[in-house]
C-alpha cells in the first residue's frame, strides 16, 4: 500500500476515462485475430489498481471489461503478448512477469513479449510502488495465461476429437500423448477471434510443480542492455528533435519578478517560452541551450528560508501538526521494568539519486500529446499532464520505457510538463533531460524524521514497556514484529523544509533502524545478549526463522566484538517479508572509519520465483542501505541545497562493497511477496549495533559518524 | 572533424570543444554511453580512447580525433558479444542497467591493460564508475568471469 503521506496523493486523481470503448469483435480486430484472455478485477485487486477505488460499473454483454487487469493475447504467429500498466525500472519486473507466462503456457521466454506501462494499450495501474508487482500483477497475470493455455487445449481437443486430459502443453505446442500429433500455439490461434473474461478465482499452476519459476533466470531484455541499444527515456531519437532547458529559480520557493528574453529570441533557431512561473528555452542543437539560457535576464523573489539541515529535528519538532502526548499505560508498565531506555533517533533527508536523471521527450499531433518517459507512474504522468494542459487523459499517450531506476523517486511528471510546454510552443518534438543538480534539487526526497522510543524489560529479558512515536518519516512497519502487549506506536505529521515522497522502504527504514538499535539497548539494559534478547521476545515463527538462519550463516557468537571489530545484528518485517541481517564492521580509530566488511542476510517473502534475481536485488538493497546507514544526507540551508552533485553527495562505490551473503528461506507454501524494498531496512541497525559493540558509542542519527 | 568510432570514419559538425558524450549521443545516434552527472563522478559515460577508458562527458570531441573511439555499441562483433558482456548476463550484474555500458567499457580498459585482475584490482579499476542499484558483487563476478573466460557459453 502506498506510504502514509503518499495516500493524500492519490487522491487527487481521479479514475482514468477507460479507452478501450469498442466490442470485443472490434478490439480482436484491432488486433489482428487470435485469442486474447483479460481479466475482470473485483474487490480488493480492483481498488488497489485503481486511484479513485472507485467502481466503474460492471460487465456483460459484448462489452469490454470496465475493471481490466492484466490481458493476454495470444497472437496468429503463436506469439504472445501480454499487456500491464506495471513498469521496469531495474526491479526486474519484466523478467519475472515475463517467466509467470512462460510457466504456464510452457512456453519458452523469446516468444513471450511484455507491453508494460503504455497508457494506450496497457490497462490502468495505479503505479510501480508499495513491493505490489509480485503480489497483485504475477496473479493476474498467472491467471490469464493458464486460462489461455486451457483455450488452446480446447481448441486442439475439438480438432483432433481427442479426449482433452490426453493433451499436453509443451514448447509452444500441444500435443497428443496418445497419437503423437502436436498443433504449433500458431496453427491453434490463426483464424480465430476469441476472447475470454476471467475472474480472480482461476487456478495456476502450484509452486511445487514449477519448472521456470523458482529457477535462476537472467535478465529477459540483458542483450538489449550490455549492448546498449536500449533506448531509455534519454536515448529517445524523433525526427526534428529539439533540446529544452528549463531555468530555474536560484532559491526555494522564489518567484519570477521579471523576464528579458529579447537576446535569446533573437538566436536563430531558439524556442523561448515564459508562462507564468515557467520559462524554458528549446533549440535543435543542445550545445546552443547555455548560450541561451545566459541570454535570458531573470530577476527572482527572495524568500527566507529558517529550516536547515543541522538543525532538521530542531524543525520537525517545532512544527508537529497536532498535540503528542506520551502514554500513561507505557508510564505505569515501565514500573515494573528492571531495565529502561530511553532515546532518540535521526533521519536526514535522502537523494534517490537514480544514475538517470528525469527525461522525457514530448511530441504534439494537434491536441493530442506523446509523451515518452521514465516513471513510475505512466499514469499519474498522463494525468498530470493532461491537468497542466486542461486536456482530456485520452489525448495524452505516456509510453515508458525500461528506466535508468527510479526507488520511489520517479512518481511525478515534471519533466514530461516541461518537454510538453515547450514542444507545443515550438511546433516540434522536445526532449528534456535534467541534469544531476537538477535531479538533486528539483526532484523529491526521502522524509527526514525524529523518532523517540522509550521501554522497559525485566530481568528475564521479557519486553513490558514499549512507546515509539515517528515524527514525519511514515508510518509503515511502525508497530514492532516482536511480542510486546500494549506497545503504542505513533506517527506524527510535520510541516516538511524540504520536497519529500516515496523512497524505497523509506518509513520503514527510519522505524527499523530506531526499533533495532533500540531492541539492542535495552538488551544492554537487562545485560542480555542481543540475539537471544529478540528470540526470547518473537513468538511469530517466520521472524524467527530468518534469525536463526542469518545468524547460522554468520557464525554469529563464535567471535567476541573487540575494539576494532563489532558485530551485530536486526531483524524486522515489512510487506510481507522477513529479514535478519547480521554484519561486521572494521573501526580504524585514527581516521574514524567505519568499514562493513562482511553481511550476511536471511530474508523470507514465501514462494521465491527467481532465486538469482532475488538475492541480486537483496544484494543491491544492503549496498544501497549502506548508504543511508553511512554516507547520505541531503545537505540543505537558506533555501538552497548544499550539496547538489555526485561530487559531494556520496553513493556507495565499488569500495564500499563488503563480502555479502544472503540466505533466502523458500517457502513453496506461501504465496509470493514483493522484495524491492524490505531488503534494505535491516542493514542501518545491524551497522549500529556493531559499531555499539566495537566502540561503545551509540550512533543514534543517520548517516552515522564516530566522534 | 573525424572521428574514428567502432572502427568507422564519422564526420562531425560539432564545435572541437563539445564533450565527445554529446556528438556521440546527439549527432552519431550512439546513445550508449549515458549522461550521468556531467563531472566525471558516475563513469556511465565511459568509452575507450585506444583502449584506454575515458569520461566522454569531461572529454573534448578534439581530444579523440586520430584515436580509435571504442563506445559499448562497438564491443559486439558479428553478432558475437564481447565476453565481457557475456559475463554481465551469465552474473546478472544489472539491474536497470543503465550504468552497464559504462561498467563494461570500464572493465574493458581493466582487462586491456590487465587481462587477469584479483578482486582488489576489479574493485579499484572500477571505483569510478557507480550502480546505483547496488549490483556491484556481480559486476565483480562477472569481470573475473570474463577474465578467465567463463563470460561465454551461456545457454
Amino acid at each position: 500500500m502506498p506510504e502514509t503521506f503518499e495516500v493524500e496523493r492519490y487522491e487527487l486523481f481521479s479514475g482514468p476515462a477507460y479507452r478501450f470503448t469498442p466490442d470485443r469483435r472490434e478490439f480482436l480486430k484491432l488486433l489482428g485475430g487470435g485469442i486474447v484472455v483479460l481479466l475482470a478485477l473485483d474487490g480488493a485487486d480492483a481498488v488497489a489498481q485503481e486511484s479513485s477505488g472507485r467502481r466503474r460499473g460492471g460487465r456483460g454483454g459484448g462489452e469490454m471489461p470496465q475493471n481490466l487487469g492484466a490481458w493476454l493475447h495470444i497472437r496468429p504467429d503463436g506469439g504472445v503478448t501480454v499487456f500491464t500498466g506495471k513498469v521496469e525500472v531495474g526491479q526486474n519486473a519484466r523478467t519475472s512477469l515475463t517467466s509467470v507466462v512462460a510457466e504456464e503456457l510452457r512456453m519458452d521466454r523469446g516468444r513471450i513479449e511484455m507491453v508494460m506501462g503504455d497508457t494506450q494499450l496497457t490497462p490502468f495501474d495505479m503505479g510501480t510502488f508499495g513491493s505490489q508487482t509480485t503480489p497483485r500483477m504475477v496473479p493476474q497475470i498467472q491467471k490469464v495465461a493458464a486460462v489461455a493455455r486451457e483455450m488452446l487445449i480446447d481448441l486442439a481437443a475439438q480438432q483432433w476429437k481427442a479426449e482433452r486430459s490426453r493433451l499436453v502443453v509443451e514448447h509452444g505446442s500441444v500435443r497428443n500423448q496418445d497419437s503423437g500429433q502436436a498443433l504449433s500455439f500458431a496453427e491453434l490461434s490463426k483464424g480465430q477471434e476469441l476472447t475470454r473474461t476471467i475472474t480472480a478465482d482461476t487456478r495456476v499452476t502450484p509452486a511445487n510443480d514449477w519448472k521456470v519459476l523458482g529457477h535462476d533466470q537472467t535478465k529477459v531484455n540483458a542483450r538489449e542492455i550490455v549492448t546498449g541499444r536500449h533506448r531509455y527515456a534519454h536515448d529517445v531519437a524523433r525526427p526534428g528533435l529539439l533540446y529544452g532547458r528549463i531555468i530555474r529559480p536560484p532559491v526555494y520557493e522564489a518567484k519570477l519578478q521579471s523576464v528579458d528574453s529579447t537576446a535569446a529570441e533573437k538566436l536563430p533557431g531558439v524556442t523561448v517560452v515564459h508562462d507564468g512561473e515557467f520559462l524554458g528555452v528549446a533549440c535543435a542543437d543542445s550545445s546552443k541551450l547555455a548560450q541561451a539560457v545566459g541570454a535570458i535576464k531573470a530577476q527572482w523573489s527572495t524568500p527566507q528560508s529558517v529550516a536547515n539541515s543541522r538543525d532538521l529535528s530542531g524543525y520537525l519538532k517545532a512544527h508537529t501538526h497536532g498535540p503528542v502526548q506520551l502514554s500513561s499505560e507505557v508510564t505505569e508498565a515501565l514500573k515494573s521494568a528492571d531495565g529502561k531506555v530511553e532515546s532518540t533517533y535521526h533521519i536526514p533527508y535522502i537523494a534517490h539519486t537514480p544514475l538517470e536523471t528525469r527525461a522525457a521527450v514530448a511530441e504534439w499531433d494537434g491536441d493530442h500529446v506523446t509523451i515518452w518517459t521514465g516513471s513510475q507512474r505512466p499514469f499519474g504522468v498522463r494525468d498530470e499532464v493532461a491537468q497542466a494542459f486542461g486536456l482530456n487523459s485520452a489525448n495524452v499517450r505516456v509510453m515508458i520505457p525500461d528506466t535508468g531506476s527510479g526507488y520511489g523517486g520517479k512518481h511525478t511528471a515534471e519533466a514530461a510538463i516541461e518537454a510538453a510546454r515547450l514542444a507545443k510552443a515550438a511546433g516540434k518534438p522536445v526532449k528534456v533531460a535534467w541534469s544531476r543538480e537538477e535531479e538533486f534539487t528539483w526532484a523529491y526526497f526521502r522524509p527526514g524524521g525524529v523518532i523517540e522510543v522509550r521501554s522497559g524489560a525485566r530481568k528475564d529479558g521479557t519486553i513490558v514497556a514499549w512507546e515509539f512515536h515517528n515524527y514525519n518519516s511514515g508510518g509503515s512497519a511502525i508497530e514492532s514484529p516482536y511480542n510486546i502487549p500494549g506497545q503504542k506506536c505513533q506517527f506524527h505529521a510535520t510541516d516538511s523544509p524540504l520536497r519529500q515522497g516515496s523512497y524505497r522502504g523509506l518509513a520503514a527504514t527510519a522505524n527499523h533502524f530506531a526499533r533495532e538499535c533500540h531492541m539492542d539497548e535495552l538488551a544492554e539494559s537487562v545485560g542480555m545478549e542481543p540475539l537471544a534478547f529478540r528470540l526470547k521476545n518473537a513468538e511469530n515463527p517466520r521472524l524467527r526463522k530468518v534469525m536463526e538462519t542469518a545468524a547460522e550463516s554468520f557464525g554469529w557468537g563464535k567471535t567476541k566484538s573487540n575494539p576494532t571489530l563489532g558485530f551485530g545484528i536486526s531483524a524486522g518485517f515489512e510487506k510481507g517479508g522477513y529479514i535478519s541481517c547480521c554484519v561486521e564492521v572494521r573501526i580504524d580509530r585514527a581516521s574514524k572509519q567505519i568499514k562493513v566488511v562482511r553481511a550476511v542476510q536471511a530474508f523470507e517473502c514465501g514462494a521465491v520465483l527467481n532465486p538469482l534475481q532475488l538475492k541480486n536485488q537483496i544484494e543491491g538493497a544492503m549496498m544501497m542501505g549502506i548508504g543511508g546507514a553511512l554516507i547520505e544526507a541531503v545537505q540543505f540551508e537558506n533555501g538552497r541545497i548544499l550539496n547538489p552533485k555526485l561530487s559531494r553527495y556520496h553513493v556507495p562505490r565499488f569500495s564500499d562493497l563488503p563480502a555479502i551473503e544472503v540466505v533466502l528461506v523458500d517457502r513453496k507454501d506461501v504465496q509470493a511477496a514483493g522484495a524491492g524494498e524490505t531488503p534494505i531496512v535491516g542493514i542501518a541497525p545491524a551497522i549500529g549495533n556493531a559499531v555499539f559493540r566495537a566502540t561503545g558509542q551509540r550512533l543514534r542519527s543517520l548517516p552515522m559518524k564516530l566522534a | 572533424m573525424e572521428l574514428v568510432v567502432n572502427g568507422r570514419r564519422r564526420g562531425s559538425s560539432s564545435d572541437p570543444e563539445r564533450p565527445l558524450l554529446y556528438v556521440l549521443r546527439e549527432e552519431l545516434d550512439l546513445t550508449g554511453a549515458k549522461y550521468g552527472c556531467g563531472e566525471g563522478q558516475c563513469g556511465a559515460c565511459t568509452v575507450l580512447l585506444d583502449g584506454v577508458p575515458v569520461r566522454s562527458c569531461l572529454t573534448p570531441a578534439h581530444v579523440a580525433q586520430g584515436k580509435q573511439i571504442i563506445t559499448i555499441e562497438g564491443m559486439e562483433r558479428d553478432g558475437q558479444l564481447h565476453p565481457l558482456q557475456e559475463a554481465f548476463i551469465k552474473a546478472d550484474a544489472m539491474q536497470c542497467g543503465y550504468c552497464t555500458p559504462g561498467m563494461i567499457m570500464s572493465a574493458a580498459g581493466l582487462l586491456h591493460k590487465t587481462p587477469h585482475p584479483d578482486e582488489a584490482e576489479i574493485k579499484r579499476a572500477m571505483q569510478g564508475n557507480i550502480c546505483r542499484c547496488g549490483t556491484y558483487p556481480r559486476i565483480v563476478q562477472a569481470v573475473r568471469m570474463a577474465s578467465i573466460g567463463k563470460g561465454a557459453a551461456h545457454a
